[in-house]
């Protein structure tokens, strides 16, 4: 697992029924893209965060593939519908296999 | 050999073909990834909005932003990336918009490429050059 990662959600904390949202997320991670080479001039395995998506409630947002060439910390901002008051659950992938998670809930008002 | 006039100019020559050779293949590498998207369906040119700076002083993180109304996936690309794809965006059934916001990496100057897959199967591209003044593949 890669060293200090760690996820960063920006959601409102209301909203009007069926408003649109912006969500912002931003996540430390290195991206190590696998085509530096350190020192030595070996090159640097590839390390990055592949997935990412967005459910509200088990429907889905957005779902992204990520490739070497997304920045490090992959930041990421989309709009969203907010149908009633619930969860956003956000899911990052690792390339070694680790899944990131968190979630904000949203209230209606 | 003297170097004449006729020799400088095919030396000059040749080593624009050498120059141009490893951008070439950057550039079929692009090509190659938009006709698997798109199955060699034409496209469309309106209908997507790929908003990109003119001018990136740092190749490390450069803000995009794409948005196609209506659209159910967004490829981007840049083609002159040793690998050029840089994300695909599937929008699901609460996306409010179809716009998505992020900051890639770019070697060098190039075309940024989006290419917008709608519901009915066809295809909407949008390009974009962007300038980079340090490259960000840490070469």
């Amino acid at each position: 697992m890669a060293k200090g990662v760690k996820p960063r959600v920006k959601v409102p904390k209301k909203a009007a029924a069926g408003e649109a949202i912006t969500i912002k997320t931003l996540i430390s991670h290195k991206m190590e893209s696998g085509q530096r080479k350190d020192d030595d001039g070996n090159l640097i395995p590839r390390s990055i965060i592949n997935r990412f998506t967005c459910d509200f409630n088990g429907e889905n947002v957005i779902d992204v593939t990520l490739e070497p060439a997304i920045s490090t910390n992959p930041y990421l901002e989309f709009a969203a519908t907010v149908p009633e008051a619930g969860e956003f659950k956000f899911t990052w992938y690792d390339d070694d296999g680790s899944v990131y998670e968190e979630s904000k809930k949203i209230a209606i008002g | 050999m003297k170097l004449t006039r006729r020799n400088a100019m095919v030396m000059g020559a040749g080593a624009f073909v050498a120059l141009g050779l490893p951008l070439r293949a950057s550039a079929s590498l692009a090509d190659d990834a938009i006709a698997t998207f798109t199955g060699g369906a034409e496209m469309a040119d309106s209908g997507i909005t790929l908003t990109a700076p003119e001018i990136a002083e740092n190749g490390n993180t450069v803000p995009v932003e794409v948005s196609a109304p209506g659209a159910a996936e967004i490829l981007v690309l840049a083609t002159g990336n040793p690998t050029p794809a840089v994300a695909t965006f599937k929008f699901g059934a609460l996306a409010a918009s179809q716009t998505a916001s992020t900051r890639i990496r770019l070697a060098g100057t190039q075309d940024v490429v989006a290419i917008a897959k709608m519901p009915d199967g066809t295809f909407a591209k949008a390009s974009s050059t962007v300038k980079v003044t340090i490259g960000g593949c840490g070469g």
